[in-house]
């Protein structure tokens, strides 16, 4: 008959069950990842837990565009050098490397942490567009560009989001939504072939 | 006989859930498998070929290959974006509220060809009609006939006499309307006024192309979303999360325009 495997110590068992938690790590990961650290030296370990401590301990909200940062006001919005007039609105932190990464934009953001999605009871009180209107009041901003993702979600915020800052009189764009490089027309879906032939430029 | 390791259907998608770093679950209802779950892998990479074929609210054809809990979705082709109610927050919002009820009204693989008719119509009149509430409402009734919730708006429930020009009540428990000698039996009635029953028979006894003609003022409205609504709440015993924000968005109009 199979034996059950030797059950392992306390201190094994608990780090493999909690990397077990994170995403994308099943059971087997889990044990894999804590026995290499077992066997690694000490200081991986400690610059290990160090890290993970400082980023619960050291990470906030930018108090003006709510991105996550170690120093309140965030670095982009602390530079002088970038244009305080354009504020580009992204669902998540993350969008905003990727954005940063191209080097063309030298506006300053804001992150909504989220998008309006009625379907699982997120409306907008749910995320930050009250700290955006309020930010909006201060009469510095004349563009909004709305960069939400191009699914039914992000559409919606943006739309809701172009109806709410219309009002107050600032110019509001949304990113071009059409093909993206490396890919094939004949793939392309009906409505981002009519989106790319409506937003079609002189060449 | 064994089923075939691929198959390929006419859906709607209803609903979406994100899995892991770039997949998804999809909802779909379809018109001969009923509601079905597939998988979809990287779905939310912006080379994905699928991704624009399977947004919500999206009829497509879709194929899938068996797998062992989930059907992966091999491919998929739009035949009907909707992008009228795409275009619309006010639309968009309706078409979820529609996919919203679908998913919680019915059980997977449980065939309804009618009701697959049903909701393409319905996001199909939802672009059209000017009158978008009533589309709802109209949907809503259907709705619930089809899932065997047939409100009786005919007769009183509890004597079975035909109910008279006055104002009934409607008695979400019993799933139909009380005249109002019977109604101290029924507990939660809410007041139905006479043109609300009136609109409401005509609504349940027709189809959608015929809305055109019927013109109703806000108060009548919002009785009849009251009414129904409170239903569906009484039948699903939960509340509809995008009904609420249909009452943001509509709170915010009135105000705008003020």
């Amino acid at each position: 008959m199979k034996q059950d495997p030797v059950p392992a110590s306390d201190a094994i068992g608990r780090l493999a069950q909690e990397f077990g938690k994170l995403p994308g790590i099943g059971p087997k990961s889990a044990q894999r990842i804590t026995f290499h650290l077992l066997r690694a030296p000490e200081e991986r370990a400690r610059s290990l837990a160090e890290a993970l401590l400082s980023l619960k301990q050291k990470v906030t909200l930018c108090s003006a565009c709510c991105n996550v940062t170690e120093s309140d006001p965030c670095p982009i919005c602390r530079n002088s050098q970038r244009e305080v007039n354009q504020v580009c609105i992204v669902e998540q932190p993350q969008d905003i490397l990727a954005l940063e990464h191209t080097g063309v934009y030298k506006g300053l953001y804001h992150v909504l942490h989220g998008a309006i999605s009625p379907t699982e009871g997120i409306g907008a009180d749910n995320i930050r567009i009250r700290e955006l209107l309020a930010r909006l009041q201060g009469n510095t901003v004349k563009e909004v560009i709305l960069a939400t993702n191009t699914n039914l979600e992000g559409e919606q915020t943006a739309m809701y989001l172009s109806r709410v800052i219309a009002p107050l009189g600032i110019r509001v764009t949304r990113l071009a939504r059409g093909l993206p490089f490396g890919t094939e027309l004949e793939y392309a879906d009906d409505v981002t072939l009519t989106r790319a032939f409506e937003g079609r430029q002189e060449f | 006989m064994s089923d075939p390791r691929e198959y390929q259907t006419e859906a709607i998608v209803i609903k979406k859930t994100k899995l892991g770093e770039a997949d998804s679950i999809l909802t779909f209802f379809t018109p001969r498998l009923g509601k079905i779950q597939g998988f979809a892998r990287s779905l939310r990479k912006p080379k994905s070929r699928l991704a624009g074929h399977l947004e919500l609210l999206t009829h497509s054809q879709v194929s899938f290959a068996r797998g062992r809990n989930l059907d992966t979705i091999t491919g998929a082709q739009t035949i009907n974006a909707f992008l009228t109610l795409k275009n619309d927050l006010w639309l968009t919002s309706c078409g979820l509220y529609v996919a919203e009820l679908v998913h919680q009204f019915t059980a997977e693989h449980q065939e309804n060809f009618a009701f697959f008719e049903l909701i393409l119509q319905t996001l199909d009149h939802l672009g059209r009609e000017t009158d978008k509430e009533l589309v709802l409402r109209s949907f809503e009734l259907h709705l619930l006939e089809s899932v065997g919730y047939r409100p009786q708006l005919r007769e009183c429930i509890v004597c079975h006499r035909v109910l008279e020009a006055v104002t009934n009540y409607f008695s979400p428990s019993a799933g139909g309307t009380v005249c109002p000698d019977c109604r101290s039996g029924q507990s939660f009635c809410c007041a139905l006024s006479l043109n609300a029953q009136k609109v409401l028979r005509l609504l349940q006894g027709s189809d959608l192309s015929n809305l055109g003609q019927l013109k109703i003022n806000t108060e009548l409205h919002r009785e009849m979303e009251n009414v129904i609504g409170g239903y569906i709440k009484y039948l699903l015993e939960r509340d509809i999360k995008s009904a609420a924000w249909l009452y943001t968005l509509r709170a915010q109009k009135s105000t705008l325009q003020r």
